[in-house]
């Protein structure tokens, strides 16, 4: 069970922009320790966002993104009030699913 | 085309760029935070410390809503511009950091050993909950305008103290704070370091602090800050809560007086 994500969605004009800022140390597989261990891979891996109910945007993530991943993006449509909701599962099977009203 | 026109075709091929590069770094450097700007991860530290102010924790079970920064207890707004300050009920000049570890034992009852376990996090399995509370009291003061008074004299010791220790010159270096933030222009690798013994300087240095680095992954507060000064000064440890500690901060906060207070913040 992660963290809280931080989400943000505003409208302008006929466009909603969706801001999501996530805590989780994506950890990519290839650092090594103090000891010379190799840190295993420990990575979001799925990334779904639905607005009230339908898919708007789905991701595959890999080592490549930072830590505590910040995503951005817009989508035509969306009314005030209406449900974000960003769901995340890791490469552990862990996730977390938080939601934002469109401002 | 003549060789003497191929030589210069190519010698404005090659050079153009390394202008580009050497003039404008520091642009470059500001363009890179801009961009963060507007997803900074220190809003995840502010959340959960905002978390933690209002959970009931430690032996007794209370939350920090009591705690007095300074303003009467519980008021967090406009705190943060207004620390270090002198404390009557500890007798002392505390900065933040200290505060808060002072209010997590007399008000939750953590030992002091427990609330100064991890002044600093690193990674997912040792947060620091002190940053997080730290990220969260300094956000409500964000566009409240820096004022430290000197009006007790344990304050004005504590600024003067500070103040020695800025230009106390030591360890294997010889190193001070003003050789490296005494000067316009000095940096490290390709990071502009402030100059402090300006006000503008200070000002903005003051202020942006706590921040998340970028490079790090990680939020690292003002003590932080100092600790790691100390550190590639190759001075001796800074302990945390320190007198020391907290007279440096005393004097660089003193010194941004005026500046209107812009943290959280990000950088590289």
């Amino acid at each position: 069970m992660g963290e809280p994500m931080k989400i943000r969605a505003t409208l302008t004009g006929d466009t909603t922009e969706v801001k999501v800022l996530m805590t989780h140390a994506m950890e990519t597989g290839q650092r090594k320790d103090a000891q010379g261990q190799t840190s295993p891979a420990w990575l979001i891996q799925t990334i779904l966002v639905t607005w009230n109910g339908k898919s708007v945007l789905s991701a595959q993530w890999g080592p490549a993104v930072a830590k505590n991943p910040f995503l951005s993006f817009r989508f035509k449509g969306g009314a005030k009030g209406d449900k974000i909701v960003v769901r995340w599962i890791d490469s552990r099977g862990d996730q977390r699913t938080d939601e934002a009203s469109i401002a | 085309m003549k060789p003497s026109t191929l030589l210069a075709a190519l010698a404005g091929i090659v050079v153009a760029p390394l202008v580009w590069a050497q003039g404008s770094t520091s642009d470059e450097i500001a363009k890179y935070r801009a961009a963060l700007q507007d997803g900074n991860p220190a809003e995840l530290w502010e959340a959960r410390g905002e978390d933690l102010w209002k959970q009931k924790r430690g032996p007794k079970q209370v939350s920090l809503e009591r705690c007095d920064l300074g303003r009467g207890a519980g008021v967090v707004k406009g705190a943060y511009a207004e620390l270090p300050r002198y404390f009557a009920d500890a007798d002392r000049v505390m900065d933040l950091e200290t505060r808060l570890v002072w209010c997590m034992v007399q008000l939750q009852g953590f030992t002091e050993a427990e609330a100064k376990k991890t002044p600093f996090g690193s990674g997912s399995d040792r947060k620091s909950d002190l940053e997080a509370l730290t990220a969260y009291v300094t956000s409500e003061s964000r566009g409240v305008k820096m004022n430290v008074a000197l009006t007790h004299p344990k304050e004005l010791e504590a600024y003067r103290v500070g103040e020695k220790l800025f230009y106390y010159r030591g360890g294997t270096h010889d190193f001070a704070c003003a050789t490296c933030h005494g000067e316009d222009g000095k940096r490290i690798r390709l990071q502009d370091l402030p100059n402090l013994m300006t006000a503008e300087g200070a000002q903005k240095a003051y202020t942006s602090w706590p921040a998340y680095r970028v490079s790090q992954g990680e939020l690292r507060t003002f003590e932080w800050r100092l600790y790691d000064c100390f550190r590639q000064q190759r001075f001796p440890e800074l302990i945390f809560g320190s007198d020391g500690a907290i007279a440096l901060t005393m004097y660089l906060a003193r010194n941004a007086n005026g500046a209107v207070y812009d943290a959280p913040a990000i950088k590289r």
